[in-house]
């Protein structure tokens, strides 16, 4: 599915003294099946944004196109169905959990669906597997007495389980342990590869981002700063940290190279390809 | 948005009136809101309206902030009006088909609107010129001189002030489990009273446990911060009469003589003593 | 007394934890012998992952907990020692992960005149302790906002403002940059670190981030309720396979170094930060 992003401005309380514009003017396409990340402060409007995008949020004006259809001339009905579509994973996901049981909590959004008990039942398996948990191991336990790094699988499970075909994701990894993190990158990424669905991830993590994505959107004050691919977006260090934004530190430590290796590439974010490039560099 | 809520909110113009102790703020509301019970005739409300208004321009509170205040009441004033309009026996003024209106219900329904008014904007008032802090610090105090309530002063007090803590948090995240939820089909919009009560189960139950949750996490904080009750605890603010609330007081004494008096004119304004 | 002991904010010896378990009757165990001491002034970095007992030891250095074998003693006090109880959450203050849970009052200055207000300190010194708190961790401007109008950051610094208010010798912290943004973990980190370096203050620091220790004396390294490792940041960082098997990252030069080093270039396994990266690769 593609997105496509038109003149979208967002103005919070408008005509009161708290009036706050939190999207300026915002234009973007999002092609089907690519890996997009969002960056930007807090308050930069990334939170905004992407409640648009399954109409939790109502522009106060431009439009938001999902495969050519704009979503808010929808009627309610239809709109409640795209959002079956377009899945959004909030921050700390966990604190929406509300079933007796794993499974059952699962099954809520198929369930809202109108599904089959067949199919849902498949789906709520196949989704808690995609999490990486054990589905018969897990399936009756309250949700409430696992640990907190399962408890945000199961949420995203929940997720998961509408078989969206654009997966948006508000800082996943906030508050988990080092192997949570990896964890679950790791299986979003595997999502990604394998179903083919359209992934926006919104972090925090410069690392994580340059590890993830295709594209990144970077937004500052309601704006978009850049849209481009991470090579592009993180050699404009300058503009970045402009607007308290940094770079990956081993971005940071191939410009400081170029110093006494004026040979090797600057548009390097990740362990991996700065291993690489030193190893080319030094070695000759 | 449930953000938009304005009850008991406070409003700072650092007006004498916001500059009054809390205490003798709770001690001049009591007072008038005990008066307008005795009120029984329109002189009586005429003199509370003179009071009130002087109050509200000393404040520098916009009027209009206030005349808000009584748009959320004006469904409950309409039905006492009503009621009160058409249920009242006595001399027959007037009938609209099955219904009749007498003299004596039109002075009871002006009577209990007035007082409505009256009550809802001098309570608004005090909780729009002391800050919640303040205000609770206020009936901490009072509350010591109402026997039985005394022991718990300090712990009503406390909890009093966490719930003011708290309540803009758990507002906002009533707000994002709504939204999680939404995000997963659930539908809040559509569908008869019992579907949507029923509905409410994915918002509620996360909420409690989140509510719970708080609750543990700022016992904990707290006894690390070494609460331990009201007991050999001081206070950073200390509450302090100062020349004006004495003059208040004065003056407080002074309406409630006045507004007796009231009680008291023979000569009828708008309906018949 | 030594001049050992003397120099000792926190001793831990031998100290089993569980916690009661209703479910199935069984408890679990949280801590299985941990002994380490920390001495006065110190800023010691604890690390391991969710469920390894980071957070059982440190609710147990501010005696809200007790040990179930062992002793803990703050400043030369058993926690064992009912009478010791609010001289020790006194002495050692405690921060923990979530902002929004532990500020107390509706405005920031009430919030942090809430410690010294229990422990019975008069009015106008407990309005000396908060200027002075909001100025040592610069939110003097905000004095009269509410809590909830705050960033992340800024309210962890009320929460620090108020465990200062207190005047402890020890701050333990307990992850308490886990839910902020990369800028408000930078104010709380700055924070955190002037308190060690300016005032002298001993510091706990829990974290999953192991950027935030790399400037710590020492490094303790928890996993299934033992300490596992001990000592300064290089040597423990440089053991990346066993940090790596254990669940835990490092910092990302260190780990560039190690991958280097695999591929046979001769690189120190200690460096740290990017200007020792830097200087490795220039020499």
């Amino acid at each position: 599915m593609s997105v496509e992003i038109k003149n979208l401005s967002h103005t919070y309380s408008e005509g009161s003294p708290f009036e706050f514009k939190a999207l300026k003017d915002v234009n973007i396409t999002i092609e089907d099946g690519s890996f997009i990340g969002i960056i930007g402060h807090t308050g930069s409007g990334k939170s905004t944004l992407i409640q648009h995008l399954n109409g939790l949020l109502t522009p106060t004006s431009g439009s938001v196109l999902v495969d050519g259809k704009d979503i808010f001339d929808a009627k309610k009905a239809e709109l409640i169905a795209l959002r079956h579509h377009i899945g959004l994973v909030f921050q700390y996901p966990e604190h929406q959990l509300f079933e007796e049981t794993v499974q059952k909590d699962v099954a809520f959004g198929p369930k809202n669906q109108g599904l089959s008990e067949e199919e849902i039942d498949q789906r709520v398996k196949q989704s808690i597997k995609m999490v990486g948990l054990d589905f018969d191991a897990i399936k009756d336990k309250s949700p409430f007495e696992l640990s907190g790094g399962q408890m945000r699988r199961v949420a995203i499970a929940g997720v998961l389980a509408m078989e969206p075909s654009v997966l948006i994701l508000d800082e996943p990894t906030a508050g988990l342990d080092p192997r949570g993190r990896e964890e679950i990158l790791a299986q979003i990424k595997s999502l990604h590869n394998q179903k083919k669905i359209t992934v926006i991830l919104v972090s925090h993590s410069m690392e994580d981002i340059g590890k993830m994505v295709e594209k990144i959107l970077v937004m500052n004050e309601g704006e978009v700063v850049f849209f481009d691919t991470p090579n592009r977006v993180f050699t404009e260090i300058t503009t970045l940290e402009s607007i308290g934004l940094a770079v990956p530190e081993v971005t940071y430590l191939m410009r400081r190279l170029k110093e006494k290796y004026p040979e090797i590439r600057e548009d390097i974010f990740t362990v991996e390809a700065a291993k690489n490039e030193i190893l080319k560099v030094i070695r000759g | 948005m449930l953000k938009d809520v304005t009850i008991g909110q406070y409003y700072p113009t650092g007006s004498v009136i916001h500059k009054l102790d809390p205490r003798t703020k709770i001690l001049f509301t009591t007072a008038f809101v005990v008066m307008l019970f005795f009120l029984n005739n329109l002189w009586g409300y005429l003199a509370t309206f003179v009071i009130l208004a002087t109050i509200t321009l000393l404040s520098k509170i916009p009027v209009g902030y206030i005349i808000r205040g009584i748009k959320g009441l004006v469904l409950i004033i309409m039905l006492t009006v009503v009621l009160n309009l058409f249920m009242t026996p006595g001399t027959v003024v007037a009938t609209l088909g099955p219904l009749t209106v007498t003299l004596e219900g039109l002075k009871v329904a002006t009577y209990m609107a007035l007082r409505l008014i009256f009550l809802v904007v001098g309570t608004s008032i005090m909780t729009l010129t002391t800050s919640p802090i303040d205000l609770t610090d206020g009936m901490e105090w009072c509350m010591r001189f109402i026997p039985f309530v005394r022991r718990y002063a300090h712990e009503l007090a406390m909890m009093m002030s966490i719930a003011l803590r708290f309540i803009p948090t758990l507002m906002e995240e009533t707000e994002r489990i709504m939204k999680a939820q939404k995000a997963r089909g659930a539908n809040f919009e559509t569908g008869n009273i019992i579907s949507r009560a029923k509905n409410l189960i994915p918002i509620l139950i996360p909420l409690f446990i989140s509510a719970f949750r708080r609750a543990d996490e700022l016992a904990t904080a707290m006894e690390a911060r070494c609460y331990r009750g009201g007991e050999n605890r001081t206070r950073m603010k200390q509450l302090a009469f100062e020349f004006r609330d004495g003059t208040s007081l004065v003056l407080m004494v002074v309406m409630i003589v006045g507004l007796y008096l009231t009680t008291m004119i023979q000569i009828p304004l708008l309906f018949p003593v | 007394m030594t001049m050992e002991s003397n120099n000792r904010m926190i001793d831990v010896r031998d100290v089993h934890f569980a916690y009661p378990h209703n479910n199935e009757n069984e408890s679990v165990v949280a801590l299985d012998g941990v002994s380490l001491h920390i001495k006065k002034g110190e800023f010691v970095g604890i690390i391991g992952h969710n469920g390894s007992g980071k957070s059982t030891l440190s609710k147990l250095l501010n005696a809200i907990i007790f040990p179930t074998q062992g002793d803990v003693i703050v400043s030369g006090l058993n926690t064992k020692n009912h009478e010791n109880l609010w001289t020790i959450r006194q002495t050692a203050g405690m921060v923990f992960q979530n902002p929004d849970n532990q500020l107390v009052a509706t405005i920031v200055e009430e919030d942090v005149a809430f410690g010294p207000e229990n422990l019975g300190v008069p009015p106008q010194e407990i309005r000396e302790r908060v200027d002075r708190a909001l100025a040592v961790v610069e939110m003097q401007a905000y004095a009269h906002q509410k809590p909830h109008q705050l960033s992340g950051g800024q309210k962890q610094r009320i929460a620090i403002a108020g465990i200062l208010a207190m005047e402890p010798e020890c701050i333990i912290f307990d992850e308490p940059t886990a839910m902020l943004d990369p800028s408000g973990r930078r104010e709380v980190m700055e924070t955190i670190k002037r308190l060690n370096r300016d005032k002298d203050m001993t510091v706990i620091h829990i974290t999953h981030f192991m950027e935030e220790i790399i400037a710590a004396d020492r490094i303790i390294v928890l996993d299934k309720g033992k300490v596992v490792m001990e000592g300064e940041p290089r040597t423990i960082f440089r053991q990346v396979k066993r940090l790596k098997e254990i669940g835990l990252d490092v910092p990302q030069m260190t780990e560039l170094a190690y991958e280097l080093r695999s591929e046979g270039l001769k690189i120190a396994d200690d460096v740290l930060s990017i200007e020792e990266m830097v200087d490795a690769l220039c020499q």
